[in-house]
């Protein structure tokens, strides 16, 4: 066989450089949305590859939801100090606080939705005109149909059937004032090209993607975490679990797993013997068969 | 998985529900177990809702609400599953006469184009279309799946037929490699495991057709392009005077020491080093990311094309092309858009529309003059500034280009140069 060929990651991480170098090249003012999970980390080492030698040249935004894992908050902390690029936080508790949005209620209730307003607030104030996320179209149907350059409206909003054609590697980021992009550098990776090539790459994660000993409580199908956030209900009681998070988010919503999996290499042959998709474990998309397109569409990530 | 030789292909799938697209890339999903359990249950929910007997394969590629609401695709909708040999991409598209757009959209990156027709209709005008698409965008693999030989006893009669009916209009247009398969996605006859039902068909089924398909020779390496995307100034300590073109690799193979020239000023230099974070790099090649830096302190921005001495393009400001519409709004006679090719941009004009094609029979129409949504055709264009351009069918990111309209931002119109 020909020498000059690229094996599957190579490809992805070219790709996904290229549009990088895209966004930077077609946006005045472009950040990384940073959630501190995995595919958002994976979006930031790519990034630093993209401008070797150059420092990432755009900020990294996070969307704080007030319920963290502290050691997401460190994670970013370091990762920040390392990088020397700035952090721009939007915090949901503040949307709260100055009444731009109200709190769920109800057993369930997340700050889930909320971050859309943070999101779009933050967006605004910074005059941000594309946020670069993690989101990959193996993740969720409406995702599927996602493009790499995703155009919001001046509302921030998505329309599913309104999208800009997207031909060879020719991306449009051209926008009127207001409006803004959402670019998604990895659209094509599954959960197991992610993991694959943070193994491959030696990149650092948090601890919580590894196996760990952890307080959590059954609720949804799934281990959620036993935090200062949490309300546990009568018939809810607290265990101790050997377990670990597939993905990360709100820590009221995101459900762990049991596994064994303590270094990347267990990582990697767990995931390939999944049976769930890991938003499977989201009680946020659980809502409804359409819950991850209505969000998208009002601005979701 | 051996993953460091794992290549990545991607194919493009073009039908309606009715000649079983939808099935057929279920059953590959589900075949290659890349189907979770929740998804299986929440498909497994709907099929009952819907009152199919069994699992619904069809239904893992629905979308949006408002496909599902109408059982219908919209949009390109891309799918994963990955294989001890290969990773795929399908970029699944809907097949109805007014989605062109969406099965130009998907074929343009397409190594392989999977066309379906129903054993029981033979060649439509649908098929037509799809392989007339799949020549256009220049796929260099086309795989034609004749469906649901299930309803046709297996008939190797009624598949050579139709085979015969392909090759007799697919005469008409320039297909590189062109393979035929019986199958039936629904019971998985020759998708992924070979047919214990047509023992008169010798070929592999399509799982290992695609998976050792040989893609590597479709990347063009003999003529070097490497368009600039941005220019890196790191300006800190250790890269002071550091000044490197990123970009990637469009085609060709470029090395340190190879003498090249800046497009469109003509400045000649010599590569300097080729650089990654991961370290310098001996050779280059077509899709790779990369950071050039010359020998020569010469100005160049994004939109520059830096190219081998002895091989460059033609700078161009007039040529034709042959170019899709994809807006609501038809085609302003003499207006000015936006061309973007490679990561140059310029403002372009149509000229002439020398004739329209009709898809379904491939015959040209020349006195018909408005581009409509929907509608191919040849075009004259004249840019303000030359492009240095190749032609779609040797290059495909230097021979292709979308035309943009200021007033609205939108992409309207895909174009391929001949």
């Amino acid at each position: 066989m020909s020498k000059y060929y690229l094996n599957y990651l190579d490809e992805l991480e070219s790709e996904a450089i290229y549009i990088l170098r895209e966004v930077w090249a077609q946006f005045q003012n472009p950040v990384i949305l940073f959630s501190g999970g995995k595919d958002s980390i994976l979006v930031t080492h790519l990034a630093k590859k993209a401008f070797y030698p150059s420092k990432i040249p755009f900020p990294l935004l996070h969307v704080d939801t007030g319920h963290n894992f502290p050691e997401t908050i460190q994670f970013r902390d370091d990762l920040i100090k390392e990088l020397g690029v700035q952090l721009i936080v939007g915090s949901v508790q503040e949307s709260i606080d100055t009444g731009r949005v109200a709190e769920e209620r109800g057993k369930n209730a997340t700050r889930n939705a909320l971050q859309i307003t943070t999101l779009l607030d933050a967006i605004e104030n910074n005059k941000i005109d594309c946020a670069i996320g993690g989101g990959r179209r193996d993740e969720e149907k409406a995702r599927a149909k996602e493009r790499f350059f995703s155009h919001r409206d001046d509302f921030g909003q998505w329309d599913p059937k309104n999208q800009r054609p997207e031909l060879w590697n020719l991306l449009n980021g051209k926008h009127f004032e207001g409006e803004h992009f959402r670019a998604f550098p990895i659209s094509n990776w599954t959960e197991m090209d992610v993991w694959n090539y943070i193994k491959r790459e030696g990149i650092k994660i948090p601890s919580l993607y590894l196996a760990h000993e952890r307080e959590v409580i059954w609720r949804n199908g799934s281990w959620i975490p036993v935090s200062e956030h949490l309300k546990l209900e009568e018939n809810e009681k607290v265990e101790t679990k050997k377990i670990r998070f597939r993905t990360l988010g709100d820590i009221t919503i995101t459900g762990g797993i049991e596994s064994d999996a303590d270094t990347l290499e267990k990582i990697v042959a767990e995931v390939a013997a999944m049976k769930q998709t890991e938003r499977g474990n989201r009680s946020d998309d659980k809502r409804s068969e359409t819950a991850m397109e209505d969000r998208k569409r009002q601005g979701y990530f | 998985m051996e993953i460091d030789k794992n290549q990545l292909l991607r194919f493009t799938t073009a039908g309606s529900v009715d000649d079983g697209k939808s099935t057929l890339i279920g059953r590959l999903l589900y075949d290659s177990k890349a189907i979770f359990e929740d998804q299986l249950e929440a498909v497994e929910n709907t099929s009952r809702k819907k009152g199919h007997e069994g699992v619904d394969l069809a239904l893992f590629t629905d979308g949006l609400r408002d496909e599902r609401e109408q059982g219908i695709t919209i949009d390109v909708a891309y799918r994963y599953f990955t294989t001890p040999k290969r990773k795929f991409i399908i970029a699944d598209t809907p097949g109805h006469i007014q989605y062109t757009r969406n099965m130009v959209t998907g074929a343009s990156t397409a190594n392989a184009a999977l066309i379906l027709i129903d054993a029981r209709h033979g060649v439509i005008e649908q098929t037509k279309r799809h392989a007339f698409i799949a020549s256009l965008l220049q796929i260099p693999h086309i795989i034609v799946c004749i469906n649901k030989m299930d309803l046709v006893d297996y008939s190797e009669e009624i598949y050579e037929n139709i085979i015969h009916q392909f090759e007799e209009f697919s005469s008409k247009l320039y297909v590189k490699d062109i393979q035929f398969l019986p199958i039936s996605a629904l019971d998985g006859d020759n998708v992924v495991n070979r047919s214990t039902n047509m023992d008169w068909y010798q070929g592999a089924p399509l799982l290992y057709t695609l998976e050792t398909m040989h893609i590597s020779s479709d990347i063009n390496k003999i003529d070097a392009r490497f368009p600039v995307q941005t220019v890196l100034r790191p300006q800190r300590e250790g890269f002071i005077d550091y000044r490197g073109y990123a970009g990637r690799v469009a085609s060709g193979i470029f090395r340190p020491g190879d003498d090249v020239v800046v497009l469109p000023s003509g400045f000649p230099s010599k590569i300097k080093s080729i650089d990654t974070m991961d370290g310098t790099l001996e050779e280059v090649f077509a899709p790779m990311s990369v950071a050039i830096t010359l020998e020569d302190d010469i100005d160049i921005s994004r939109g520059d094309m830096i190219v081998k001495e002895n091989n460059q393009p033609k700078p161009l400001q007039e040529f034709d092309a042959m170019l899709c519409w994809f807006n609501n709004a038809p085609a302003r006679p003499r207006a000015k858009y936006t061309i973007v090719h490679t990561s140059n941009e310029q403002k372009a004009m149509i000229t002439n529309v020398v004739y329209k094609i009709d898809i379904n029979t491939y015959a040209r129409e020349e006195d018909d003059k408005e581009l409509k949504m929907n509608d191919i055709a040849r075009i004259s264009i004249r840019t303000t500034r030359p492009l240095m351009v190749d032609e779609y069918r040797d290059n495909r990111i230097t021979g292709s280009f979308v035309l943009i309209d200021d007033a609205t931002h939108e992409t309207v119109a895909a174009g391929m140069i001949v």
